[in-house]
């Protein structure tokens, strides 16, 4: 069982009368000859580390070794000035707690990579709480976002040395709208339509860590994913046409992904970490490990 | 593309921080080179190429591939403090880097135990991003396999009718080969063996007894969440 292209799941979805969600345990199930426990068990282990993850950031001290990250997850958790509204100023907390918790050397899920794992987690436990669903709905809609997530891959790449961070916190930020916009009740369609929103939110984006450590700009840059996670399933939801499809955005970044420089992909060598101040914090890092 | 991408290549894997490439790939590299040494090992030297020389430090790589050499998974907490308990096993290890012109991929670790036993093994590794790893070398023959499979490793006295032998030692017990890879150098040929299921004692033992045979180790999978979660 093979699929191309997001609209092929969209179409596998119409024929048999199955969402998303089905789609894709009907996917790993035939693929990997796994049963329906086995493929839930997998993913309420994601979810629980996921979980974990959170909690972790939002409650221990988390410095991590370079001192770039510094408890910013509790500090803007707890800020009493929302510029947000709640629900959103959490959700980016909970992003920024997994990526200091990462940085830290804590266990995280990668969803789909380690510097963008906060995004997931983050659009997940917001959507329990501020919608009171379920852990079973949530674990459906995990498949759904592995379902952006296997044709990105498949069509462009996760790797920061290949798409930049388009390719990390551009395609978690696409899995998590897609995953936002199921659980709030969109048809394939308005799914496939909040992924295109929030890859072209993120196109071009670079991967420019400073001293080459997944910690300044990939952590802000989770929360960011998040509330564009959340920007595009309200626009699919809302009714709001991406007027390139979502295949052909994911073709897009592939190509822009392509034409980006090295010094701009994972290399720290351009970007935020070739600037004066990043290459001072380069500097100081390196002395400070030998 | 061979076999269709599983979804929990794109959810997870569970794995202690920051990185996937720089430090739960590190530690399966770490993990395998611990199993083909088949015994507790004391001293390790570890030579690091290309970005795992630059990085590897504020990836936590160093602990990564200690851990995985204590034999500790992707997404076991102890690789934070795996230097420290590196110490209190004994295992003496040493870093050397290595970043000028070669021919390795950009992350890439060259590992050489020796065990309580008196054995020495010696691989070189790439971790491929995502976790991923592909084993290219062990004791200077070059391989091709990633270690997510049960897999057989054998070097042996390159003689005609060994593959024979071998393979009815596995077909034995209904193992099934999934994948062989042979390569010759002077007069020994290295096999690596992916097999369906685990590897019993006795076709490891059967193989290690041809007197042809000088060296036959397994790799069990890593099995993702095979280490005990806190809650």
């Amino acid at each position: 069982m093979e699929f191309r292209l997001l609209s092929d799941i969209a179409e596998y979805c119409h024929t048999e009368g199955k969402d998303f969600a089905q789609a894709m345990l009907d996917y790993e199930m035939r693929n990997k000859n796994l049963t329906r426990e086995q493929v839930y068990a997998s993913l309420k282990q994601i979810l629980l580390v996921m979980e974990e993850s959170v909690e972790q950031g939002l409650t221990q001290q988390v410095v991590s070794p370079s001192g770039m990250l510094n408890n910013w997850a509790k500090q803007i958790y707890e800020h009493p000035l929302g510029a947000l509204g709640p629900q959103l100023q959490k959700a980016i907390a909970r992003a920024i707690a997994v990526g200091e918790v990462n940085a830290c050397m804590g266990r995280i899920a990668a969803a789909p990579t380690a510097g963008s794992a906060g995004i997931m987690p983050a659009v997940l436990v917001t959507m329990m709480e501020e919608h009171r669903l379920s852990r079973e709905r949530i674990l459906d809609a995990l498949l759904v976002s592995s379902a952006v997530g296997l044709i990105f891959a498949r069509n462009s790449s996760f790797a920061g040395s290949e798409a930049g961070c388009m390719g990390e916190t551009g395609s978690a930020a696409a899995m998590g709208a897609a995953s936002i916009t199921y659980l709030l009740g969109g048809n394939e369609e308005q799914i496939l339509e909040a992924v295109g929103f929030a890859l072209k939110g993120s196109m071009g984006l670079v991967c420019d860590p400073v001293a080459g450590l997944v910690e300044e700009p990939c952590t802000t840059r989770n929360a960011v994913g998040v509330a564009n996670a959340f920007v595009s399933a309200q626009m699919a939801l809302s009714g709001i046409k991406s007027l390139i499809p979502a295949d052909e955005v994911i073709f897009a970044t592939k190509e822009v992904g392509d034409l980006m420089s090295p010094r701009l992909k994972e290399s720290a060598q351009g970007g935020l970490a070739n600037t004066k101040t990043g290459r001072e914090i380069q500097k100081r890092v390196f002395k400070q490990s030998d | 593309m061979s076999e269709p991408p599983s979804i929990f290549d794109i959810l997870g894997p569970v794995m202690i921080g920051p990185s996937s490439s720089h430090t739960a790939g590190a530690s399966r590299i770490g993990y395998v080179a611990r199993q083909l040494l088949g015994d507790t090992p004391t001293r390790a030297v570890i030579t690091l190429y290309n970005s795992f020389a630059k990085t590897h430090k504020g990836h936590g790589t160093d602990k990564a591939l200690i851990g995985g050499i204590l034999g500790f998974g992707p997404d076991d907490l102890r690789i934070r403090n795996s230097l420290e308990l590196a110490k209190q096993e004994s295992l003496v290890w040493e870093f050397k880097f290595s970043s000028g012109p070669n021919r390795y991929h950009s992350n890439t670790a060259r590992i050489k135990l020796s065990g309580v036993g008196g054995g020495n093994v010696e691989i070189v590794g790439v971790s491929l991003g995502g976790g991923r790893i592909r084993i290219d070398e062990i004791e200077g023959f070059g391989v091709n396999f990633g270690g997510q499979s049960h897999t057989i490793v054998i070097i042996a006295e390159d003689i005609p009718g060994s593959i024979k032998n071998i393979s009815a030692a596995i077909a034995d017990t209904n193992n099934n080969i999934a994948n062989m890879y042979v390569s010759r150098s002077e007069r020994l040929a290295n096999m690596v063996i992916e097999v369906d299921h685990p590897v019993e004692p006795r076709t490891i033992n059967a193989i290690r007894t041809f007197p042809w045979v000088r060296f036959a180790r397994l790799i069990a999978p890593m099995v993702e969440g095979s280490s005990r979660y806190d809650k």
